[in-house]
This record gives C-alpha cells, sequence and structure tokens, in this order.
C-alpha cells in the first residue's frame, strides 16, 4: 500500500510553562526556576479522513496538545507537520489556515453574543474571503445551518436564544464554514447533557462521512471515545502510554494506567462488578515522579520503573499497539492482560 | 422504616418581570435510613433546584410556593433562616460539586471541622480535634494527625472533596444532600469518593440524596432513582429497573443515548429537540414534543405518577384510560 501524506503529524512535540514565582520572591526563598512540563515528547500521526482521539485525565497535556496542533501555542520541542508542511509555514498561508479548524468545549463561552449567528457563522467566509458578496454569503450560512440541523431561519437569532446543544450545532457550522478538512474538537460535548451528546457525536460522524474530515478528538470520556475514534491515544502527566487502534484499545488494554481507566468507570449494568478504585491521585507535572510517571500507583512496578523512563514500543502480543511500559515489554503484565476481557462487560457512563 | 426525608407535592416559583416561572411542581418522594435517592435528569431539569429547596438555600426570588419538605416527621420548609441555619449542618450534610466554594480558604481544615463539631455536638476543644482527626481518617486522608493543620489549598482536588464529605458529615446528620459530588473529579478518585460516600451512609444509616447527572455513579450507589424532566418527577423506583428497564419515554430515550463502552455503534439513539425551558413549558406532558409515543391527550393533560409495573411513570401510556398503552416491549423491558 502506498503511504499517503498524514493529514497531521507531530513528532516528539513538547510544551513547556514556565511556573516560576517572580524574580524577588524566588531569590528571597532561595529557589530556581521551575517548569511544567504539559506535553513531553508527544508524537502521533493523523491519516486524512480517520479521527485520533487523546484521552486522559485532567492536567495530562491533552488540551496543551489541541492548542499546539492548531498553532495556538508555540512548541517548546518537536516537529508538527500540517498535510506535509511545516506548522508555522503553513500558519502564514491563509489557504492552509482555513484547512484547519477549532471546535471548544463551551458553546456559551466561544460564541459572541453580540453577534446574530449569521454573522458568527459567515465570520470566516468573510475573514478568508471565500465568497463575494451579500446574498452568496447568506446562501452559504443557510446552507451550513441546514447541515448541522438548525433552520436557515436561525441565523437572524442571537446565541442566547439557543440550548446548548444547539450552541454546539452553531460552533460546528462556523467551523466548517472555511470547508476544513481537519476539525480539532476539544471535549466538545463534554458541556452537554447525555441525550444531546449523542445528537452532536451522530452530527460529528455524518458530517465526516459525507465531507471526508480528519479530526482530532480530545476527551476525557473512554465511551465516547469508542464511539467516534480510528486511533486511540491514552495520555498520563505529558506524555502518550499508549496509543491503539480503538477497538484493539478496548479488547486488549495494554498500559496498566489504561486498564485502570477502564476498571474505574462505573458499572451501568451492574453486573455485580466490583469497581476497582487507582490508588493515590495524578502527581504534579511540575516535578513529576522519577522513571515511569505512572510507577507510584502501579500494580506492575519495580525497580526498573523507578529509575528508567519507558520508550513507546510495539506491544507484545498486539504489535498494532504501541505502549510505554516495561511491564507489557518484559512480559510481566500477562495474567492480568487476560482476565481485563472478561471483566469488560460494561455499558458506561456520564449522562 | 419511617423515613427520613419526605417531600410533598413541592412547587418552587420564580416570580419575574414577565410572570412567574414554574421551577419545580409538585414534587414528591421520600427516603429511607440508609437509602441512597439518586436524581437525575438534564441541566434545568430541576434536579439541584430539589435539594436548594430541600435545604432552604434557594437563591431568590426562589421560594416555595406550595408543598411540604419533612425532616424526620417534622415540618422544615417553613422554619425561619436561623432555625434552618441550626438544621443544616446538625440534621442535614450538605455536599456540593466544587469543594473550594465550600471551604474557607483562610482556615485549616481541622479549625472547619472542630468548629463543625462544636456548634453541633458542644464538645470541649481536645475531643472536638480527636473527632476531626477521626473523620479525616474515616474519609481515607492519610497522615490525618499531620494534615489537619493544612489549609484547603494544600490538599488536591480530591482530598479537598475528602475534606469536605468530612464536614458535612462530622455532625453525624439524618441527611446528606449531596449535589454532583464527583463531578469535578477525574474518573479514577471518582470511584474512590463514591465507595466512600456509599459506605459511611450505609454504615451510619444516614439518608442520601444523590444529584448528578451521570448514570454510572448512580447505578452504582442509588437504592432508587427519581429521573427529572422540565421540573417534575417522569419517572421514580428501584435503580435496576429504572436503568434497565425504564418506563417513562423520556428515560427509555435517555439510557439509550448513553453510549456504551464495550461496543461501538454507528447510530447512537438519541432524543431530538432540547428540554423546553421554563417559560415555554409546553400545555400536557411536558416530553410531548419530543416523545415518540405522542396520542392525543398527552398534548392536552399533564400526567401524575401511575403504577407502571416496577416504577412509577408519570406517563398516559400507563393509565387504564388511555387510548393508548405502552409497547409490550416498554411495559416488559
Amino acid at each position: 500500500m502506498v503511504e499517503t501524506t498524514p493529514m497531521f503529524e507531530a513528532d516528539d512535540l513538547a510544551r513547556y510553562f514556565d511556573v516560576s514565582r517572580p524574580w524577588l520572591q524566588r531569590v528571597l526563598a532561595g529557589e530556581g526556576r521551575r517548569t511544567l512540563k504539559a506535553v513531553d515528547g508527544v508524537s502521533f500521526r493523523i491519516p486524512k479522513g480517520t479521527t485520533l482521539s487523546l484521552v486522559g485525565e485532567s492536567g495530562c497535556g491533552k488540551s496543551t496538545v489541541a492548542r499546539l496542533v492548531v498553532g495556538l501555542y508555540r512548541p517548546t520541542r518537536g516537529r508538527v507537520l500540517f498535510d506535509g508542511i511545516d506548522l508555522e509555514q503553513a500558519r502564514a498561508m491563509a489557504d492552509q489556515r482555513r484547512r484547519m479548524q477549532m471546535i471548544f468545549q463551551d458553546p456559551y463561552a466561544s460564541l459572541n453574543p453580540r453577534w446574530r449567528v449569521r454573522d458568527i457563522i459567515a465570520e470566516p467566509i468573510r475573514a478568508f474571503g471565500l465568497i463575494e458578496g451579500g446574498a452568496a454569503q447568506q446562501r452559504r450560512v443557510g446552507e451550513l445551518l441546514s447541515q448541522v440541523g438548525l433552520s436557515p431561519l436561525d441565523g437572524e437569532k442571537f446565541p442566547h436564544e439557543f440550548s446548548g446543544g444547539q450552541r454546539q450545532r452553531i460552533s460546528i457550522a462556523r467551523a466548517l464554514s472555511s470547508n476544513p478538512e481537519f476539525l480539532v474538537c476539544d471535549e466538545p460535548t463534554s458541556a452537554l447533557d447525555v441525550s444531546v451528546q449523542a445528537q452532536i457525536l451522530n452530527l460529528m460522524k455524518d458530517l465526516q462521512r459525507r465531507l471526508g474530515l480528519t479530526y482530532l478528538f480530545i476527551s476525557h470520556n473512554l465511551a465516547v471515545v469508542r464511539q467516534i475514534s480510528d486511533r486511540i491515544g491514552v495520555m498520563y502527566l505529558g506524555r502518550l502510554v499508549e496509543l491503539a487502534p480503538a477497538e484493539t484499545l478496548f479488547e486488549a488494554p495494554r498500559h496498566p494506567y489504561t486498564r485502570a481507566l477502564m476498571e474505574a468507570i462505573p458499572d451501568l449494568d451492574m453486573t455485580g462488578r466490583q469497581r476497582i478504585p487507582v490508588g493515590g491521585e495524578v502527581p504534579s507535572p511540575i516535578s513529576p515522579p522519577s522513571g515511569c510517571p505512572f510507577h507510584p500507583r502501579c500494580p506492575l512496578a519495580n525497580d526498573r520503573c523507578k529509575a528508567e523512563r519507558p520508550a513507546l514500543i510495539p506491544a507484545r502480543g498486539t504489535p498494532e499497539t504501541v505502549v510505554a511500559c516495561h511491564a507489557v515489554e518484559e512480559g510481566r503484565d500477562g495474567a492480568a492482560f487476560v482476565t481485563m476481557n472478561q471483566r469488560m462487560g460494561t455499558t458506561a457512563t456520564a449522562l | 422504616m419511617a423515613p427520613i426525608l419526605e417531600v410533598r407535592n413541592l412547587r418552587v416559583e420564580f416570580p419575574t418581570r414577565r410572570g412567574t416561572l414554574v421551577a419545580l411542581d409538585d414534587v414528591s418522594f421520600d427516603i429511607a435510613p440508609g437509602e441512597v435517592l439518586g436524581v437525575v435528569g438534564e441541566s434545568g431539569a430541576g434536579k439541584s433546584m430539589t435539594g436548594a429547596a430541600i435545604i432552604g438555600l434557594l437563591e431568590p426570588p426562589g421560594r416555595i410556593a406550595s408543598g411540604q419538605v419533612l425532616l424526620a416527621g417534622k415540618r422544615i420548609d417553613n422554619l425561619g433562616y436561623e432555625q434552618m441555619r441550626r438544621i443544616r449542618g446538625r440534621e442535614i450534610g450538605a455536599i456540593f460539586q466544587d469543594p473550594l466554594t465550600t471551604l474557607n480558604p483562610l482556615y485549616t481544615v481541622g479549625r472547619q471541622l472542630v468548629e463543625t463539631i462544636q456548634t453541633h455536638l458542644g464538645l470541649n476543644d481536645a475531643e472536638a480535634r480527636r473527632r476531626a482527626i477521626g473523620w479525616l481518617e474515616m474519609v481515607g486522608i492519610p497522615a490525618a494527625s499531620q494534615r489537619v493543620d493544612s489549609y484547603p489549598h494544600e490538599f488536591s482536588g480530591g482530598m479537598r472533596q475528602r475534606v469536605v464529605i468530612a464536614l458535612a458529615l462530622c455532625a453525624e446528620p439524618k441527611l446528606i444532600v449531596a449535589d454532583e459530588p464527583t463531578t469535578a473529579l477525574d474518573v479514577s478518585i471518582q470511584a474512590q469518593v463514591i465507595a466512600l460516600l456509599k459506605g459511611l451512609a450505609r454504615d451510619k444509616g444516614t439518608a442520601m440524596m444523590l444529584v448528578t447527572h451521570d448514570m454510572g455513579v448512580i447505578a452504582e450507589t442509588a437504592d432508587r432513582v427519581a429521573v427529572m424532566y422540565a421540573g417534575r418527577i417522569a419517572e421514580i423506583g428501584p435503580v435496576r429497573e429504572v436503568v434497565k428497564h425504564p418506563k417513562h419515554p423520556y428515560s427509555v430515550g435517555l439510557m439509550a443515548s448513553i453510549p456504551p463502552l464495550d461496543r461501538r455503534v454507528e447510530h447512537l439513539a438519541q432524543i431530538d429537540g432540547a428540554m423546553p425551558r421554563l417559560s415555554a413549558i409546553p400545555p400536557g406532558c411536558a416530553f410531548n414534543p419530543r416523545c415518540p409515543e405522542v396520542f392525543g391527550r398527552c398534548r392536552v393533560e399533564r400526567p401524575d405518577l401511575l403504577d407502571a409495573g416496577a416504577t412509577r411513570a408519570a406517563c398516559w401510556l400507563y393509565d387504564p384510560a388511555s387510548e393508548k398503552r405502552a409497547p409490550e416491549a416498554m411495559r416488559h423491558g
């Protein structure tokens, strides 16, 4: 098979933030600079027309990756290619910039309350000069509104006249108005109620089929991610710990953290399965643990895990999965790996 | 056993310039000692409002227009602010979503616990401090005897929520109202906090009202569940029945739209449309414009909770006098 250029490629992507206290306080307290490594060496590629999802708990760096991908942050380190072009260069060219858009989590904060919906949606069209003439622009806005399941007449209204789900549809229509090929979606359904979440997920899947869109989907909800992804990356403390095809990840999760995440989801089928809570909490990314960042919470940790940081390598048994875990590499995860599938008789989770 | 909490035909109104909005309409339920009642629904359905009305913390101009709230058989909905303040903490513990807004950032957690314990139980300093440390241990805070002198900002989110739980429980209330206690927490921490809450309610015989939009949390924690829609209870019954065999068409749609974790589905079940605003609740059943089973009288008459097998559902499908009955699949689940 001929390898086509992926829509998006990140190689050793990193972003650090300086969280030092002000100079005088630092000097008085005799402490040095402090760096928060929000994203620390993340690599992935997203083939055209597919969806890559990044999951993880708060603070794992997934939203920072989203912002790096659309160029809202500059990377501290690493190379980012958008359809084969360096992202920095692509961002400088309007006709490349037009090809990527972002959908944000909070549809209450991401729409200007003083603008009519038709102006919100037409803004990218005007900014990129895609369609000349007011009448033609308004026809296109009407089309976009119908495409996301709203009425063309809704263009006359203001955002406050819509519910959360409808506002998220407006955000999607705005993102689509520049005919993008790549959408970065940062928790697009987590502010929505479950019945509305289903509407938006169905809409996004439908649009992907019809328009051939490529998605980077950021979420903390594993059940949502399963419905929409081709591949899934699990992040922990600024790094990818596992990256696998969606079905493989759920059928055979390999990293102890991925397994713990799945175990921790409440059991809606009430099979009587006992949830096994992950002990402890996510450590501070300012002073991450040595070696594997998950080792203080990991049931399989040994001395090597405390000292040496594991690399992301293909997993034994499921080579399409890459996983950063010494236990998996050494085959120490065997028993736990087999029982996982039997325990996964679950339907889950948040409304 | 006599219920600890009884809510009878509760109606909450918000007078506005454009007329009176009815936020809660004819809400009735009770909670027995040691029982956890889950309250679910979409945002704006009135679940948090119900909790706020019970603990006497409705935001003005909201007010209880009619109905009663009884705690251990005594009415509390007509008490004054000072009387209600004494009941909150002593007899009703409240846990809110955001632990940071519940804790006072200027006092150590120990001082806040000691103050609550002394106010309600009248113990001396040493005894109250001993109890405070005991509660911190009970909610799983490591090195409690040292942490008792820490300030809230020195705790992580999960640990802070544990402190809030300790604070709600330390006066040994009869009832706990927990409004989205785990929503601000990550899923791995959620499981720890839920196990804790459930264990404490069971061991102490405390009644608990658990408000959340997370069905998974409800399925795991609650004994019974009430599904709310547009300010009314749409369905109430044992948790297993409501989750696995819902009877109200709204509960059916709600359960079906939860994305499954164990498989991928091409098209998720969805309920079209959105919940009506309080100012535009349709006549008849509030769910009728979105309901796949809607028929004549749904658009005219408002249904009360009717027997629907193992649960009670506010739906005309379950009235023997209706011209239409529930489809076979829905009646038997």
